[in-house]
């Protein structure tokens, strides 16, 4: 029988890599793919907090990236700077305001992310936040894409451009709070990123690119967290590895195909 | 003709600059106003603020408020080529998303064939994606249909295409058209009036035939130029 500990890492790898996968696909562009790292990098000085003041890491890393999320959006509704200016700035300040009194020592969670030690509380928030997300997205995918293709053409048709703005960056900033558990908020970017690039070289429409990059976002961490056991190298790294792989054998079959 | 849009005295101000300045003019329903002047004259900026993307000082009345189809300019694939996006998926981004029959129908109008659903949108050739755009913006029945230098990325021959294009759906679908450009033929061919816009915040308006004199068109663009009639 699997370990009780493995099987609340799995169940909330699968949720976790699946949900990302299927919100990166809308994050392709050049505008939205640098927005996903620098958010994911706010999550240190919450980890900092949580770690100094011995609270749960979740708690101190969910109010950051959402601040982020809303500071960003509010800054972009005044100022008209594009959002990966405002992302960068975000950015900066975060990890400035995190390396001044993260413990370094103790930061391996905060840079490779903890799911092996999650808990049943933890994957029980894993997951509805999740399902959560994917409600959202799911139901204003359409319109976000028509955001994404042009932002004017998206106003005519209706589309309320400024509040998907910021539902779109909410749900980017749950989905890498709950990143930071799988594989810690350095390369947290990566599991947004790497599954919707994989299923775009395979992919010839726009069904069949949701399905495989949720399908590659939820193998990537079942396969990282089989293999770092197996291999006792960290979970999160390998997570990110698997994925880069998939990505790969997808460039290798892109070639046949043309 | 009945008036659809009175536009009175509108300036519109971005980042401190006079983009557009008292301008007035009007547009009748089933007309076809071509929108003339070089590049910088705010011929983009005068579309989007008639479609409330802007703010601007003046009057803007829409006599009834229409369904507004809009093509801007710079829509051209790369922005769709991010996305593993086919004909068909691009159809479904739209709110109603449109039926099969109805797309294919309105792929036709514009002279395509129903396999194209399939592609994928960024791989069209410019031609046939302009087209596609068209059948795009058309599918929803707009009463007034904004074009933003529709033949952006496109040769003389599939450009000439185009505006005959518009020009029979024009005639089909009782339409109103705003259209953006700087090809003067068009303008003799299709505009039933023309709005001339210069950088010096100058402007014209009138019948192509009365505004299309080498005096105005050289305040206008600014060089010598020569008129060629196509008859």
């Amino acid at each position: 029988m699997m370990p009780y500990q493995l099987i609340l890492t799995l169940i909330s790898g699968v949720f976790i890599g699946g949900i990302a996968g299927y919100l990166g696909t809308l994050m392709l562009s050049k505008k939205m793919s640098v927005v996903a790292g620098p958010l994911a990098h706010l999550a240190f000085p919450g980890v900092a907090l949580a770690l100094i003041f011995g609270f749960n890491i979740s708690l101190g890393v969910f109010p950051f990236v959402l601040l982020g999320a809303i500071l960003i959006w509010l800054l972009e509704g005044r100022t008209k700077l594009p959002l990966e200016n405002l992302a960068a700035i975000i950015f900066a300040i975060g990890v400035g305001t995190a390396l001044l009194f993260l413990p370094i020592g103790k930061a391996e969670e905060a840079l490779v992310g903890s799911i092996d030690k999650i808990s049943l509380g933890e994957t029980a928030l894993v997951i509805s936040l999740s399902l959560l997300v994917s409600f959202v997205v799911g139901r204003l995918y359409q319109k976000m894409m028509l955001m994404n293709v042009n932002e004017d053409l998206a106003i005519t048709e209706g589309v309320k451009v400024h509040k998907y703005n910021l539902l779109y960056l909410l749900s980017i900033a749950v989905v890498i709070g709950l990143g930071v558990y799988l594989v810690g908020g350095l390369i947290t970017a990566a599991l947004v990123a790497i599954p919707a690039a994989t299923a775009k070289n395979i992919s010839k429409n726009l069904p069949s690119y949701k399905i495989l990059a949720t399908f590659f976002g939820i193998v990537s961490a079942v396969l990282g967290i089989f293999i770092a056991r197996f291999v006792h190298l960290p979970t999160g790294p390998m997570v990110v590895v698997s994925s880069a792989v998939l990505f790969l054998i997808s460039v290798i079959l892109m070639r046949k195909t043309i | 003709m009945k008036t659809l849009l009175e536009v009175k005295n509108l300036t519109v101000n971005l980042d401190g600059e006079k983009v557009l300045e008292n301008l007035s003019f009007s547009v009748s329903e089933e007309e076809i106003l071509t929108i003339l002047g070089p590049n910088g004259a705010g011929k983009s900026v005068l579309l989007k603020t008639l479609l409330g993307l802007l703010p601007y000082e003046g009057e803007i009345l829409w006599h009834r408020k229409p369904k507004i189809g809009y093509l801007p300019q710079g829509l051209n694939q790369l922005s769709v080529k991010n996305y593993p996006l086919t004909v068909a998926d691009f159809f479904a981004l739209k709110n109603p998303a449109p039926s099969l029959e109805e797309i294919t129908k309105f792929l036709l109008l514009v002279g395509l064939e129903k396999d194209i659903l399939d592609k994928t949108a960024g791989n069209l050739s410019s031609g046939q994606f302009q087209r596609m755009l068209v059948a795009w913006v058309l599918i929803s029945h707009p009463q007034i249909i904004f074009f933003d230098e529709p033949t952006t990325g496109i040769d003389i021959g599939g450009g000439e295409t185009i505006y005959s294009l518009l020009n029979t759906i024009w005639k089909k679908e009782k339409l109103t058209m705003l259209l953006v450009t700087h090809d003067l033929s068009i303008v003799y061919k299709h505009s039933t009036n023309v709005l001339c816009l210069t950088r010096k915040r100058h402007s014209c308006y009138g019948a192509p035939k009365e505004i299309l004199n080498t005096k105005i068109l050289e305040q206008v663009f600014g060089t010598e130029i020569k008129i060629y009639e196509h008859k």
